[in-house]
């Protein structure tokens, strides 16, 4: 159990470091996610499940909805003022 | 500044940040030695005070009740920001573009996962006081189903549920229904939030008085809140692809 909990801190610090370097944007979001389940899986063991379901609903699924539709807004937005400069 | 330089402040930075850091964690207590008197505290008492065997939310809904309700109405105000920014100054009627259609199998397994996710999120949110869980992730795993009916049906059908005026009048509600909660017991001449419904018996849904009240209405305005959020969102994306597409 030692080895895993070891393990376990080891590879939340390597997928940290996964979002960090991640450059593009949609992959980024997904490795965000990622990294927000291996956290409760993390808390989980560490015995604080509830620190864990907050963790899963807000770090694994509501940011990264939350950021992705953000990024999308932003991209139409983006393709439409390009649109607008081509027609002009 | 070249990059000489600035490799040797880093390293000057990194070396006396390490240093501080090592001097923050050498004298930590051992794995399971926890030593937060409250916290013990709470859990010694948190069964016997309140029939609540989670003492997690005995803390979050009634021990520390003020701070959640502030934090709830945090979460209000935020959906309500949102919303005010998003806004779509002049509401026609929406152009959905032509629905692309997914494959029957994703439509049906959406269909399955909707219902379990609508199950446990009901669970997690009435089940806060007896195991972990309560109504904010019991709320989200309920608001994020909804994301589901737009990968098996379409938008409009999306829409007809989210954008439905009981969803904006369930927030308000919800969030409200904290403070009154909390309000009651000062007709009483108890002080605010004062744990004033019958306790039940320890281990049934409806026991612990006022934490499963309180779980469930937060979980009815977070469920509303997170509704209104997602449609605010998905609305303006694919107003935008719409009228793109007919240009």
């Amino acid at each position: 159990m030692m080895w895993f909990r070891i393990l376990l801190l080891l590879l939340v610090a390597v997928s940290a470091l996964g979002v960090v370097l991640t450059r593009s944007v949609t992959s980024q979001i997904l490795a965000l996610s990622f990294y927000g389940l291996l956290l409760a899986v993390m808390f989980l063991v560490f015995q604080a499940p509830d620190v864990a379901l907050s963790q899963i609903t807000v770090g694994a699924v509501a940011l990264p909805l939350m950021v992705m539709l953000a990024q999308a807004k932003m991209k139409n937005r983006g393709t439409k003022r390009r649109n607008e400069r081509n027609h002009s | 500044m070249n990059s000489r330089w600035r490799t040797r402040i880093f390293f000057a930075a990194a070396i006396g940040f390490a240093w501080i850091y090592f001097l923050g964690v050498k004298n930590l207590p051992p794995w399971g030695d926890y030593r937060g008197i409250y916290g013990q505290m709470i859990s010694a008492v948190s069964v016997h005070e309140r029939h609540a065997t989670d003492a997690v939310n005995a803390i979050d809904y009634d021990y520390r009740g003020f701070d959640t309700l502030g934090e709830e109405f945090i979460l209000f105000a935020s959906v309500l920001g949102a919303m005010l920014l998003l806004r779509r100054p002049e509401r026609p009627e929406t152009t959905t573009p032509p629905e692309k259609g997914l494959s029957d199998a994703v439509k049906v397994s959406a269909a399955v996962a909707f219902s379990v996710l609508v199950i446990f999120g009901i669970y997690i949110s009435t089940h806060g006081q007896l195991t972990p869980g309560g109504g904010f992730q019991g709320g989200v795993i309920l608001a994020s189903a909804s994301m589901l009916i737009y990968i098996a049906e379409n938008f409009s059908v999306f829409k007809r549920i989210t954008s439905h005026p009981a969803v904006e009048v369930l927030e308000a509600l919800g969030a409200g229904f904290y403070a009154v909660i909390g309000l009651v017991p000062l007709v009483l001449a108890e002080p605010f939030l004062t744990n004033w419904l019958p306790l039940g018996t320890t281990g049934n849904v409806f026991s612990s008085g006022t934490i499963a009240a309180i779980s469930a209405s937060v979980g009815i305005e977070v469920t509303a809140g997170f509704l209104l959020l997602g449609y605010t969102y998905l609305e303006d994306i694919i107003a935008k692809t719409g009228e793109e597409q007919n240009e």
